[in-house]
């Protein structure tokens, strides 16, 4: 028999009247701005655009300001939002060569055409807390430069020129492009669906498998060879236009992890590569996504896959952290009639466990 | 049409307003309502392998005629459906014999300008942070 519990209503309406009211805080503390947040909390805005995978920053910040912060939460309303708009289509790939770049640096070659170029980066900052942050502070204007008119190819290219690296897997001009938004997944995956999964995987499951290859659960030896971050412009063939459109550009991060060899007895060895490449102003993802990249090439590169990081099922199957925290999450929600028949099961086993062993206790005291 | 989707819609607007103070403009109508949806924005593996789907993107598109019968589209990233009319208005009035001219100088020309600075400004920014290395003189000898 099914029997249906209501009663809940008055309790949440008044839970979500109560969590808005948190959610303002003091109001004696002016509220927070979508404008703000996209502004001043920029790499937040970044990490929900990317794991939420819609580029929008109004919107995630929208999303991070409706979470209270919560970043997996916020991700989780974009993926929501997501589903409500039709797709007008897929835009022609975007080209990280033509970059303009804001920041590039490489740690395998000091002089790349084009140079190392810091950026807005936290890298070589003390890591002191700046008091001076907590009001009022007007920073100095950056400082200005020449700009070079060369071009910045990327490290990979130039490496590929001379043969010492692997070249990128081709494809046909029209071959189809996995969408794991639209197919279910199935394994093996090919590595354009495994890129998209790494691409909207959670940022911090993904240091955490980047980082067990490092230590050794499938080393495979990688060198920053480049990581870039900067605009790219998009470009869409419109069906009613006829030609390809114009959409405005976004910003990129790319890392190009360069790895230790293959070669066989008719291929000379080269380096091999694992890619990244992520939404916004994203360099530990990107680089961790481009370690596990290169770590899923296990099999494809024959080499013994044993590590986590090196199995796809187990990597692609649990990257997702909106899936994730649903399954997770869920066992808050209410499993009574579970809970009961479980009940039930463990008194039925104690009882049988307490009669099979009454007569022996019985025989005991009578020894 | 890339100055058009890089610039914010009252920028456009006002720049239109100017140019109908000369000539009126012709009117116009829409043949597809602004509209908001979705891009799958695609990337290469390796920065210049096969393509992969990275994740989507918010696209508003909208499509105009002029009575003279002229048809522009319009498509820009967010969801600012008067931005992407904005652009179809302009598509179609550059391509018009009456008002292309007066459009690309009074409408794209400024605009591309306006781009062109902002992004001299965050090259000059970024080249600031290049590093320049030199070979430390060790004192022998």
């Amino acid at each position: 028999m099914y029997v249906a519990v209501k009663g809940g209503e008055r309790a949440i309406e008044n839970a979500h009247r109560l969590l808005a009211h948190k959610r303002r805080g003091d109001q004696g503390v002016p509220e927070v701005t979508l404008d703000q947040i996209s502004e001043q909390l920029g790499l937040a805005v970044d990490r929900v655009m990317s794991e939420g995978s819609l580029y929008d920053r109004e919107l995630a910040a929208l999303a991070i300001k409706q979470a209270r912060g919560d970043l997996i939460e916020a991700i989780f309303l974009v993926r929501a939002f997501r589903a409500t708009l039709p797709r007008f289509g897929a835009s022609e790939p975007v080209d990280t060569g033509a970059m303009r770049v804001q920041r590039r640096v490489s740690s395998t070659f000091k002089d790349i055409p084009g140079g190392q170029i810091l950026g807005p980066t936290f890298d070589y900052t003390h890591r002191l807390l700046d008091p001076s942050l907590a009001e009022g502070f007007v920073p100095d204007a950056p400082a200005t430069a020449e700009a070079p008119t060369a071009p910045t190819p990327r490290v990979t290219d130039i490496l590929g020129r001379d043969g010492l690296i692997e070249p990128s897997p081709r494809a046909e001009d029209g071959a189809p492009v996995g969408d794991l938004t639209r197919e279910p997944l199935n394994f093996p995956a090919d590595r354009d669906l495994r890129l998209q999964n790494l691409a909207r995987g959670d940022e911090g499951f993904l240091l955490a498998m980047g980082y067990s290859t490092q230590r050794g659960y499938g080393r495979n030896h990688p060198f920053a060879g480049e990581i870039r971050f900067g605009e790219v412009e998009v470009e869409f063939i419109a069906e009613d236009a006829g030609f390809a459109v114009p959409l405005g550009s976004i910003e990129l991060t790319e890392c190009q992890m360069v790895n230790q060899f293959k070669g066989s007895a008719t291929e000379a060895p080269c380096f091999t590569r694992g890619y990244g490449l992520a939404f916004g102003q994203s360099e530990r993802k990107t680089m961790s996504m481009a370690l596990v990249d290169r770590a899923l090439r296990a099999r494809e590169l024959g080499e013994e896959a044993l590590a986590p990081a090196q199995d796809e099922e187990f990597v692609m199957s649990h990257s997702d952290n909106v899936q994730a925290t649903g399954f997770v999450e869920h066992l808050k929600l209410p499993h009574y009639v579970d809970f009961q028949s479980e009940l039930g099961l463990l008194r039925k086993l104690r009882q049988e466990f307490a009669d099979a062993n009454a007569p022996n206790a019985m025989k005991e005291a009578a020894e | 049409m890339a100055v058009l989707a890089q610039a914010e819609a009252g920028e456009i607007a006002a720049r239109l307003r100017n140019l109908a103070l000369d000539s009126a403009l012709p009117a116009h109508q829409d043949l597809r309502a602004p509209e908001n949806g979705l891009v799958m924005l695609r990337g290469r593996i390796g920065g210049d392998g096969a393509p992969f789907n990275l994740g989507e993107a918010t696209v508003s598109r909208a499509a105009v005629r002029l009575a003279s019968g002229e048809v522009g589209f319009g498509y820009t990233l967010g969801r600012d459906g008067d931005k992407a009319r904005l652009i179809a208005l302009c598509d179609a009035l550059v391509q018009s014999r009456d008002y292309g001219g007066a459009v690309e100088r009074g409408v794209i020309a400024p605009l591309r300008e306006q781009l062109m600075i902002r992004r001299k400004q965050a090259a000059a920014e970024t080249a600031a942070t290049k590093v320049d290395f030199y070979t430390m003189v060790r004192g022998e000898g």
